[in-house]
């Protein structure tokens, strides 16, 4: 290679294909994207996140939390567990039937076949999906985090590193917005040792006038501040808060299916 | 002094002042760089400390700190190697040298704005991209500005041959305003929707921290180490399948496996990755076959000590890469502290002891001063040496904690963070080092800067106050 011209071209040509896989195609494929059906509903996804919660995504970006947070939930798999809803005619040989049979964490064919017989033997049963993975297990997510949960959010905060827990289902896990601002004022005041630093200047201190703010927060020994004032969240730090509880990517779809838990899925998180 | 001699004294001294500003501007940022990753260290011992600063919180301090090493140390003292070694290849002294001068200090008034802004509060939100608008566009004005001058001093060369050098070097000038634009215009500018934002951020950030930085700094180093052994690059022929590959295979990845995007895009990526072995095979059999046995200098912790060890840390650094790229690694190391301790390996351990070996080599060639402090050159080597090893030893094992701990969902988070937090308290001692390392650089660089005014101001009052020659004495 002796002349400059030639590797000038050679490596245009090189960046012009590298631009043209992960710049053009990405934004052909998906630049269009619109909402999608959800699974077993008449609903679509995803829909705006509301105005507070819209405007905390810019609080989110501002102050980095994604430099310490992830909002992607990953999946390893999914199992099938077969339910019987219903023992039908005759419980006894349904009852004998299903003790010979594996009901959990089947594959989907194998849910089909153990379904088919129970169905024959006169059972109702429903075919529940379940994702798998440490971190669905860990009360992250009910699964896999997927384009579509991004589509109206700008910037798109997915972050790298997990210094911090995912955050994609947060608002699904910790919904009650009181411990969200007790926690970004005072992590420690709610989680043992945590690691995250205190958000202090996300609020107000100051003292208690005639009436006490409806908005001061509740702050136990140790963290309250002195005697005589309040402290109050910021509309920054609201929010914050609000995006924070937007944050819940629980509904099934078509490349994420999944079947939703009947009953309350507020299992503490770890 | 022969003719040959007198042109390359010619030639050095044309890139003087341009290299003085390109080099002190960086000391200065390296600088500010490792304080600023010092302080976002702390809040891993006194997470309550900065509570109630918003510009001290770890989320603004530490990608700040990660930003003042790219952009205000590693690109503008590549840029300043790039001409320097252009010039010296080509034959050819800078013209127009006020071109350079006003670029790089428009640079570094960038880097200034574009922290600022970042720190308080208004990011991108995309990492390596932080900067606002402001910051970014001083920035691609002031490259494109010293990367066209570049091109038309490049282009006026005597000496007509290329080198290999040149390959890397002409290729990494002609990348970043490319990746550069089409990052802030895509993601700043007009944004385009939902996770192509994502895409095109992590295929920027790995253009720029992996592709870039590798480009700029073998080509250093492809320069630097024939050089010092007195011998050839061995061989041509190697380094030939080392730059292509290096460009296809480093130029199309970036995205992580479990991304929520189409999955051709990690799965592409983690191909290019892991093919990434050839080009960091060939580049290790280069340097080896380079250096081994030569006859030239010793290493004696000087440059060519500096060089070595820049390219043994690239070698490493992109094994690394490769390794965190295998699906049954990748599902152990990705979201953990594993990839944070190669990008300080590729940035500090590679890059940036590969730009110190350089300066330390250009600048009193370029000033004609030595450094005032020569014995500290070899003290900041091995304080550099030393801190980067623990700063990527305790995150790279952090990492491989956090990571294998993760997998099993019966320990909690917080017992995850806890695991990780004594590695974490380890990094801040290298991060010590490495602020001890680059304030011993920064005072090197900075006393040169001091003496070179010193004997610019003396020259001027001495020929101001010089007495007149008697031909000029009226009679």
């Amino acid at each position: 290679m002796k002349n400059g011209f030639v590797i000038f071209l050679a490596a245009f040509a090189v960046l012009l294909v590298s631009w043209c896989a992960f710049v053009l195609a990405p934004q052909l494929q998906l630049g269009g994207a619109k909402q999608v059906a959800v699974l077993n509903s008449s609903d679509v996804y995803p829909v705006n996140r509301p105005g507070e919660a819209a405007q905390g995504l810019q609080i989110y970006r501002a102050n980095g939390c994604a430099a310490c947070h992830t909002e992607q939930v990953q999946q390893e798999g999914v199992a099938c567990d077969v339910v019987l809803t219903a023992a039908g005619k005759n419980p006894a040989a349904v009852s004998n039937l299903i003790s010979t049979l594996q009901l959990t964490g089947l594959t989907e064919q194998r849910a089909e076949n153990v379904a088919g017989k129970i169905t024959a033997a006169g059972g109702k049963v429903e075919t529940h999906i379940i994702a798998s993975g440490a971190d669905i297990s860990r009360g992250w997510g009910l699964r896999h985090s997927v384009a579509e949960d991004f589509l109206y959010d700008n910037p798109v905060q997915l972050g790298s590193v997990r210094v911090g827990p995912d955050l994609a289902g947060v608002g699904a896990r910790l919904p009650d917005a009181n411990w969200q601002l007790l926690h970004l004022y005072a992590p420690r005041a709610v989680v043992k040792n945590s690691a995250m630093p205190p958000f202090r200047y996300l609020f107000e201190t100051k003292k208690i006038g005639d009436t006490p703010s409806p908005d001061a927060i509740k702050l136990p020994e140790g963290f309250a501040p002195p005697a005589g004032c309040e402290v109050v969240p910021t509309g920054d730090a609201k929010k914050l808060v609000a995006y924070l509880l937007s944050l819940h990517a629980d509904v099934p779809l078509y490349d994420a299916p999944f079947t939703p838990p009947q009953i309350s899925t507020n299992v503490p998180a770890r | 002094m022969t003719v040959n001699d007198i042109s390359i004294k010619q030639i050095d001294a044309s890139c003087r002042v341009p290299l003085l500003v390109l080099f002190g501007g960086a000391a200065f940022w390296l600088v500010v760089s490792s304080l600023l990753a010092f302080v976002a260290s702390h809040t891993f011992h006194m997470p309550e400390k900065f509570g109630d600063c918003s510009w001290l919180t770890y989320g603004h301090v530490q990608p700040a700190a990660d930003d003042a090493l790219l952009y205000g140390f590693c690109i503008p003292a590549g840029l300043g190697v790039m001409l320097w070694i252009f010039a010296r290849l080509g034959q050819v002294p800078f013209r127009s040298a006020l071109v350079p001068v006003v670029a790089a200090h428009l640079w570094h008034l960038g880097v200034l704005v574009g922290l600022v802004g970042f720190i308080a509060g208004d990011s991108t939100g995309f990492a390596w991209l932080e900067f606002p608008r402001g910051g970014s566009a001083l920035l691609f004005f002031a490259y494109l500005l010293l990367g066209l001058w570049a091109l038309m001093n490049f282009s006026g060369r005597r000496e007509s041959g290329l080198f290999p050098s040149h390959w890397f070097l002409l290729a990494a000038l002609f990348w970043f305003p490319w990746i550069y634009s089409t990052a802030n215009i895509l993601l700043v500018g007009w944004p385009v929707r939902g996770v192509v934002q994502a895409v095109i951020a992590w295929w920027f950030g790995s253009n720029l921290v992996f592709l870039w930085t590798s480009l700029v700094g073998i080509g250093t180093a492809f320069y630097f180490l024939p050089k010092f052994s007195a011998r050839p690059l061995q061989t041509y022929f190697y380094a030939l399948f080392a730059f292509w590959t290096l460009l296809i295979f480093g130029s199309m990845r970036g995205v992580p496996a479990g991304a929520p995007v189409p999955a051709w895009l990690p799965s592409l990526c983690a191909l290019n990755s892991l093919l990434l072995i050839g080009p960091a095979l060939a580049l290790a059999v280069i340097g080896w076959k380079t250096v081994a046995g030569a006859a030239g200098q010793e290493c004696k912790g000087g440059s060519f000590c500096m060089i070595k060890f820049g390219f043994v840390a690239f070698v490493l650094s992109s094994l690394m890469l490769i390794a965190g790229a295998c699906p049954q690694i990748s599902r152990v190391t990705q979201f953990t502290w594993f990839g944070v301790a190669q990008t300080q390996l590729q940035l500090y351990g590679f890059f940036t002891i590969t730009m110190f070996g350089a300066i330390y080599y250009i600048l009193p060639r370029v000033v004609g001063i030595e450094f005032a402090f020569p014995k500290l050159i070899r003290v900041q080597h091995w304080c550099a040496m030393l801190g980067l090893v623990i700063l990527v030893v305790s995150l790279a094992v952090g990492g491989l904690v956090q990571g294998i701990k993760l997998q099993n969902p019966d320990n909690t988070f917080a017992g995850v963070t806890n695991a990780v937090l004594p590695f974490l308290r380890v990094s801040t001692l290298g991060l010590l080092f490495l602020l001890i390392a680059n304030l011993l650089f920064a005072l090197n660089i900075f006393a040169m800067i001091l003496a070179w005014k010193w004997s610019v101001a003396r020259a001027v009052f001495a020929a101001v106050t010089a007495p007149l020659e008697k031909s000029e004495v009226k009679a």
